[in-house]
């Protein structure tokens, strides 16, 4: 597999002690954005991955320990959020002015 | 072959829907979002349920890909036009695929789904249903197949190229990081592949990069004319995708893509990785 699974739900079945999970929300103008593409670029700005929000605009990666960037694009517009990750659960909001 | 035979914008698929003899075709791994919304008319393949073999690793024999075709309604004389989600990851898989099967026409939408989404253009949630056709696929073209004693000859011998996150290439994660990083196989790439992510060709709209834009990133990574090549990614859709580019837009000669990927190299035993 390896294309975007179904966003947001629980975290049944991971493990927290390996894993470093970068979750969160996109929001706009107070409400959650559902259908937005957001992705995870690594610590030179490249690609790593990419999914669309759930209907309560939820979104989740596995990465690594380290900097990342959340970018999220729809229609409504562009935001982006800069973290340090680690392992874990790492949780995030990006918001599109 | 060129840029215009291969592709087309979402500006012509919007003009040409319901055109006798075109069929849209939307190609995931997951088809809920088919199923949420697509493109009017258009049918649809899972990759995984309807284009992979249900038993072994590998892809439908020719027969059962005939069988496929034909149960969705498509001819061997229609104009496939091919569209997904991730960044058409999928779409490209199919593309290769159908040309492995010898289809005539066949073309992707520039951008796919995303594109056709953040433009905000008409979705469709009534279902399609085209009348069951007759198809005959050719017998598999295996020039654009590497499988992996040829990966293993090619080190040091043919451009082989690495079209995972850099991440991915170094070892530092398993998989695309929307996916959990529990895998079997070693992390690290083949030795000496060069790193050039599949996203580096496309804008972050979808779309392809354009062909000036393309032939200076490859020539710029080393990727070399004068070798044949082969591209890889984990499951061999991304690299579906830089076959795309390589073979059909920019018209390089001996491509091949590794579809076993690193899920297959990766848990080789005895065969060399670098990290």
């Amino acid at each position: 597999m390896c294309g975007a699974p179904k966003q947001g739900g629980a975290l049944a079945g991971i493990d927290l002690s390996t894993q470093t999970v970068i979750q969160g929300q996109v929001w706009h103008d107070g409400a959650p954005v559902a259908g937005a593409y957001v992705r995870l670029l690594d610590g030179t700005d490249e690609f790593t991955a990419e999914v669309v929000t759930s209907p309560e605009g939820e979104f989740r990666f596995f990465a690594a320990p380290g900097t990342w960037k959340v970018r999220s694009l729809a229609p409504v517009g562009k935001g982006e959020r800069v973290l340090d990750a680690g392992v874990g659960l790492n949780e995030t909001t990006i918001v599109i002015d | 072959m060129s840029r215009n035979d291969v592709l087309v914008t979402v500006d012509w698929v919007q003009d040409n829907l319901g055109t006798p003899g075109i069929v849209l075709v939307e190609v995931d791994e997951d088809t809920s979002a088919y199923d949420g919304g697509h493109l009017e008319g258009a049918v649809k393949l899972d990759w995984k349920q309807d284009l992979q073999d249900p038993l072994r690793r590998d892809y439908l024999d020719k027969t059962a890909f005939e069988a496929l075709l034909s149960s969705r309604g498509i001819g061997n004389d229609d104009t496939v036009v091919l569209y997904g989600g991730n960044n058409n990851w999928f779409a490209a898989y199919a593309y290769w695929y159908f040309k492995i099967y010898g289809h005539r026409d066949v073309k992707l939408m520039d951008g796919g789904r995303k594109k056709w989404e953040l433009d905000g253009r008409p979705l469709s949630k009534d279902a399609v249903a085209r009348p069951a056709t007759q198809y005959v696929a050719s017998e598999p073209d295996l020039s654009i197949r590497a499988f992996r004693d040829e990966v293993v000859a090619a080190i040091g011998t043919k451009n082989l190229v690495d079209v995972r996150s850099p991440d991915e290439f170094s070892g530092k994660i398993l998989a695309p990081a929307h996916l959990p990083q529990e895998q079997s196989q070693r992390a690290g790439h083949v030795p000496t592949a060069i790193n050039i992510p599949w996203s580096k060709a496309a804008n972050e709209d979808g779309t392809f990069k354009s062909d000036e834009q393309l032939a200076t990133l490859y020539g710029e990574q080393g990727f070399d004319d004068s070798r044949e090549t082969i591209a890889y990614c984990r499951i061999g859709e991304r690299s579906s995708h830089t076959w795309f580019v390589l073979s059909e837009l920019l018209g390089k000669k001996n491509v091949k893509n590794y579809d076993g990927s690193w899920v297959e190299y990766g848990s080789l035993v005895g065969v060399p990785i670098e990290k």
